[in-house]
């Protein structure tokens, strides 16, 4: 049953050296916060899983969380690479970095028998692709026509993490707009932090896709308003595309990845020095030289 | 009306967008296939209903997303899905018309790498990944590839198969339900399928670019269709629809 906590506690008491976490959000609700604040604790030994590892992957691995990462597409969206993660695979820094890859439909296949129960999820996929061969994917035939399928095996995260736009005070997230796989993912996992941008008396739901995950789904919910920054919380935000695009500079060159963390993540005690610096225009500011 | 300046940017993108028809349903990728898709629904095909893998159908955005998933295409999209729904009930079963591909490298096959350059355990560069596209090149009615034309583009043989045209040897694509590439736009020319062979060859050349000049860019040695013909120059409507879509980006996108 949700417990209404702060991050600190939620990652403190779930996030574990060594465990499966997977932090989702398709472009929207990226929980930033959670990530933030298990860089600042330091977690190590992390299998990192996300379809789109983006700028907080980027984070994540160079700053030496991940020790494995499971994804689909890993690139800074509209803007080129994540300088970050591409260090770690071309150079091992800050360590190597294990790799499992799988496609879009594969990774939201897995996501979803992970939350159905069953040992694996079936597509037409890989047929033909290098990726059957880096991936735990295999053929099955289908009982009914003999088709030749795609079996890819479950996911099931030990801690999932997203971001959503309200919690009620009984626990209830709700959550709107593109929705990604944030319901597969609380779904699919053993335990779940949720940080919200607003706890209410009543969720509203007003915008598109109303997803509802009731509060017995999930272990902990934070209030962090701002949590996805730069991605974005539709009704609360908009993306910061600005800030996509300054990350390519920030994350090139590793001793000024380094001194950004420092003063946004790590130096200071939890996200309200972020969120001052978002609000403020300082974030958008900040310069290496600093 | 034909006779204004362009960049190879912009022939690349008109051309694509010729390509798509009014009502097509068409899974568009970020950067020029978005460009082109929605010149194509600004333009000449207002009907085509456009597919972003966020799970926005029918989308319309009056500025180009920066991602697949800024808030522009779920705030005017007819609706929104989630990615396990977008890949499983629109995409695998078969609703997309077109898909809009790009990808680091393209072979002589149609074969697409957006994995890696080089070794996959030693790269020389670490790409982003597959994404939705291997779906997008197996399941889509048919896929238009947009790549700029060198011979670090256009090889012999890719150095990973990402995303699946004609197979390794051109055998063709069992397993897939799609077509496949129909017709690769790049900066020189139009370059497409033999219908027996699968290996691409090149079926038409932008205005004022010389056959050899697309033979040198491409690293297998390219086939000239008997029948090749020279691309009409993009229209200055077209141009003024395409650099105020630019403009308008710019200026939602800026600091």
């Amino acid at each position: 049953m949700a417990e209404i906590t702060t991050l600190r506690e939620a990652v403190e008491e779930l996030v574990l050296d060594g465990a499966t976490v997977a932090l989702e959000g398709f472009t929207h609700l990226i929980p930033f916060a959670a990530g933030h604040e298990i860089i600042r604790q330091a977690k190590s030994g992390l299998t990192l899983v996300r379809m789109t590892p983006d700028v907080l992957y980027d984070q994540m691995i160079g700053t030496g969380c991940a020790r494995r990462l499971v994804f689909s597409w890993g690139g800074n969206p509209g803007v080129g690479s994540l300088h970050r993660l591409r260090d770690a695979v071309e150079h091992g820094h800050p360590h190597q970095l294990e790799l499992e890859e799988h496609t879009h439909a594969g990774m939201a296949t897995r996501y979803a028998a992970g939350a159905s129960g069953l040992p694996f999820g079936i597509l037409r996929g890989y047929v033909g692709t290098d990726l059957r061969g880096r991936a735990e994917v295999a053929s099955i035939a289908s009982p009914f026509d003999g088709e030749e399928l795609t079996a890819v095996k479950a996911l099931n995260p030990d801690v999932g993490v997203i971001h959503a736009q309200q919690a009620d005070r009984r626990g209830n997230v709700g959550l709107w707009g593109i929705t990604g796989v944030q319901r597969e993912v609380v779904l699919a996992s053993t335990s779940v932090i949720v940080t919200v941008e607003e706890i209410v008396d009543e969720l509203d739901l007003e915008g598109p896709s109303p997803v509802v995950l009731p509060a017995w789904t999930i272990d902990a919910i934070a209030e962090v308003p701002h949590g996805c920054h730069p991605s974005y919380a539709m009704g609360y935000s908009t993306r910061d595309n600005a800030f996509y695009t300054q990350w390519d500079g920030i994350s090139r060159d590793r001793s000024t990845f380094d001194r950004w963390i420092k003063a946004f993540v790590t130096g200071p005690s939890d996200f309200s020095t972020y969120r001052t610096a978002i609000e403020d225009g300082s974030l958008l500011g900040w310069a290496a030289d600093d | 009306m034909t006779d204004a300046a362009y960049t190879s940017a912009e022939i690349m993108s008109v051309v694509a967008a010729r390509h798509l028809h009014d009502g097509q349903v068409c899974f568009v990728g970020i950067g020029l296939p978005s460009e082109a898709a929605n010149l194509a629904r600004l333009s000449h095909a207002p009907g085509v209903v456009l597919i972003y893998e966020s799970g926005t159908i029918g989308a319309r955005p009056d500025v180009l997303p920066l991602s697949i998933g800024d808030g522009e295409l779920a705030e005017k999209a007819d609706l929104v899905v989630s990615v396990p729904e977008i890949f499983s009930y629109w995409l695998q079963a078969g609703r997309v018309d077109v898909g809009f591909l790009s990808a680091a490298q393209i072979d002589r096959f149609g074969n697409l790498n957006s994995t890696v350059i080089g070794s996959y355990d030693d790269p020389i560069v670490r790409l982003p990944g597959a994404g939705g596209a291997p779906e997008i090149a197996s399941s889509a009615g048919e896929v238009i590839v947009m790549l700029r034309q060198s011979r670090r583009t256009f090889v012999e043989s890719v150095d990973f198969i990402t995303s699946v045209g004609f197979g390794r040897t051109g055998e063709g694509r069992p397993g897939h339900s799609g077509a496949g590439p129909t017709v690769v736009i790049t900066d020189l020319g139009v370059l497409a399928p033999d219908p027996t062979s699968h290996e691409l060859r090149l079926v038409a050349i932008h205005p004022g670019i010389e056959v050899g000049e697309v033979i040198d860019s491409t690293g297998w040695e390219l086939k000239v269709a008997d029948d090749l013909e020279v691309t009409r120059a993009p229209t200055s409507a077209e141009l003024r629809l395409l650099r105020d879509l630019k403009e308008r980006t710019a200026a939602a996108h800026a600091p």
